[in-house]
């Protein structure tokens, strides 16, 4: 049976079990992503604020944040923040909280980006046409600024879900973890396993991740 | 041509302490078209944004109609739709076509109807010469187009009085004239005007009144001939002057040929 070492898959409910991985994978982007965008719109109306305190504060959190390599957040509220104050926060919960930090960051910076791309002109015609504030802003400004912002969220969302691969780091058992089980289970019987599994895991995050970027890159060149 | 439709009574302008306007007084006439000269950065941009409330005032008055136009004034969306203004970059919403361009403003602030709004707005295009374009992207559109499509887009809120800053500064030689063309037909019928340009030729034969600004306020005004023929202020006589290469050329050649 070397050879077929695919039928790996069909063994047991192994390709069942990885999908279950990837679910877990999925369900924390998911959830992450869910609290990062509207988070991170707010977050980037914070940092729009003209307002020297605010800017500060905005700026330190957004370049800790970048500094640190996710996987250190990701140690530092698990087991950090578990222990020093002796929260019991699930590894799961955990990962999802890192993630929305994160994610706002981004989101925020993002929306920071778009908002100050548009130019003052455009805020100018608007009023120069009779719109008031609030108008303008329908009409004009926020279109424009989802129209950059789509693209742009999309493929945050997509790096999010790459990144969680991390979380097996805190005991998740997501699709790589389930992966390198099944790897073991069966290290004598499918020499040739870790290949056919890893393959597939790559399969799994290419199908899950290239229709959302193919989406993104859909989205951009209709609204170029 | 009739009575004061807009008034400018001591205006001061200032930005952080520095005083751009000092005291302005101008008063347009309905259907009267005023060209505002000056040396760059005397503030005629400046004038023009206050007239429309874009900018905050420190001191005096502005009155369109008896209605006193200022940043905060609560009808101010009122005033701002009876005054049109078209700037000197190509300021249309990229994310519209043509047609929505033109009618947002018309359909979204005065609430009009949209067949009679989409109607005047072909109507418009097809007098500057853009029928086919309504559902063109500005992208899609040369930068003479799209000032002609800018200037539309102000006529189709029926304004009282229409404010022009350069409008064919950022144009392509080639394209000036179709522009400036739209701006002597809207003159011939009897719009009320105030134009800032440096195509001296065409504010020549464009105004009615010629406006010299320098140092915060307006130091000469006449008609356009005594202005570009017998300037009375030395200030107005060194702006013209730098206007003509023609002659120093000419001078050059002479003295080299001696
Ligand atoms: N937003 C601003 N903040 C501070 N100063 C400004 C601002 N806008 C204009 N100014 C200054 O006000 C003065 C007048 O500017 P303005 O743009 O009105 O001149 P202008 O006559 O239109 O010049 P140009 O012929 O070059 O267009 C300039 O000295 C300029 O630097
Ligand atoms: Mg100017």
């Amino acid at each position: 049976m070397q050879d077929l070492g695919i039928s790996i898959l069909f063994r047991g409910s192994n390709f069942i079990r990885l999908l279950g991985g990837l679910w877990v994978t999925v369900r924390i982007s998911l959830l992450a992503a869910g609290l990062s965008v509207p988070l991170g719109i707010l977050f980037g109306l914070f940092l729009n604020i003209r307002n020297p305190v605010t800017k500060v504060i905005g700026r330190i959190y957004l370049d800790f944040i970048r500094i640190m390599p996710q996987l250190v957040l990701l140690f530092i509220v698990f087991f950090g923040a578990t222990r020093a104050f002796g929260w019991n926060l699930s590894n799961e919960l955990s990962a999802v909280l890192v993630f929305t930090l994160w994610g706002t960051a981004e989101m925020g910076d993002l929306v920071r980006g778009a908002l100050i791309s548009i130019p003052k002109q455009q805020y100018e015609s608007a009023q120069a046409l009779g719109f008031d504030t609030l108008q303008t802003y329908r009409f004009i400004i926020i279109p424009q600024t989802l129209r950059r912002l789509i693209p742009l969220t999309i493929n945050l969302v997509t790096r999010m879900i790459k990144t969680t691969s991390l979380v097996v780091l805190i005991g998740i058992v997501e699709m790589m973890k389930v992966g390198q089980q099944i790897i073991d289970a069966n290290r004598f019987e499918y020499p040739t396993a870790a290949l056919w599994i890893y393959g597939v895991i790559f399969l799994l995050y290419f199908f899950t991740c290239w229709p959302i970027s193919r989406f993104a890159k859909w989205l951009e060149r209709k609204w170029n | 041509m009739g009575q004061n439709i807009l008034e400018i009574v001591d205006l001061v302008k200032k930005y952080d302490g520095e005083t751009i306007l000092n005291g302005l007084n101008l008063q347009i006439r309905k259907g009267e078209v005023v060209v505002v000269l000056g040396p760059s950065g005397c503030g005629k941009s400046t004038l023009l944004r206050c007239m429309n409330a874009l900018e905050s005032i420190q001191g005096g008055q502005i009155l369109l109609e008896g209605m006193r136009v200022e940043k905060n004034a609560k009808n101010i969306t009122l005033i701002r739709q009876k005054i049109g203004m078209v700037f000197q970059s190509y300021e249309l919403f990229p994310h519209k076509t043509i047609l929505e361009n033109i009618t947002l403003a018309p359909l979204h602030v005065q609430k009009r109807s949209q067949s009679q709004v989409q109607e005047e707005a072909c109507t418009l295009l097809k007098r500057v010469g853009l029928s086919g374009k309504e559902n063109a992207y500005p992208r899609q559109l040369s930068g003479g187009q799209k000032q002609r499509v800018a200037i539309v887009r102000a006529l189709c809120m029926h304004p009282e009085i229409m404010l022009f800053d350069e409008v064919t500064a950022a144009l392509d030689p080639e394209m000036v004239r179709e522009v400036l063309d739209v701006i002597l037909e809207l003159a011939n019928e009897g719009m009320t005007m105030v134009i800032v340009t440096h195509e001296m030729q065409f504010a020549r034969a464009v105004a009615d009144r010629v406006v010299f600004l320098e140092g915060g306020r307006i130091v000469e005004e006449s008609d356009p001939e005594t202005f570009f023929t017998h300037p009375s202020s030395d200030r107005a006589k060194a702006f013209l002057q730098t206007f003509e290469f023609h002659k120093e050329r000419q001078n050059h050649a002479e003295k080299q040929s001696t």
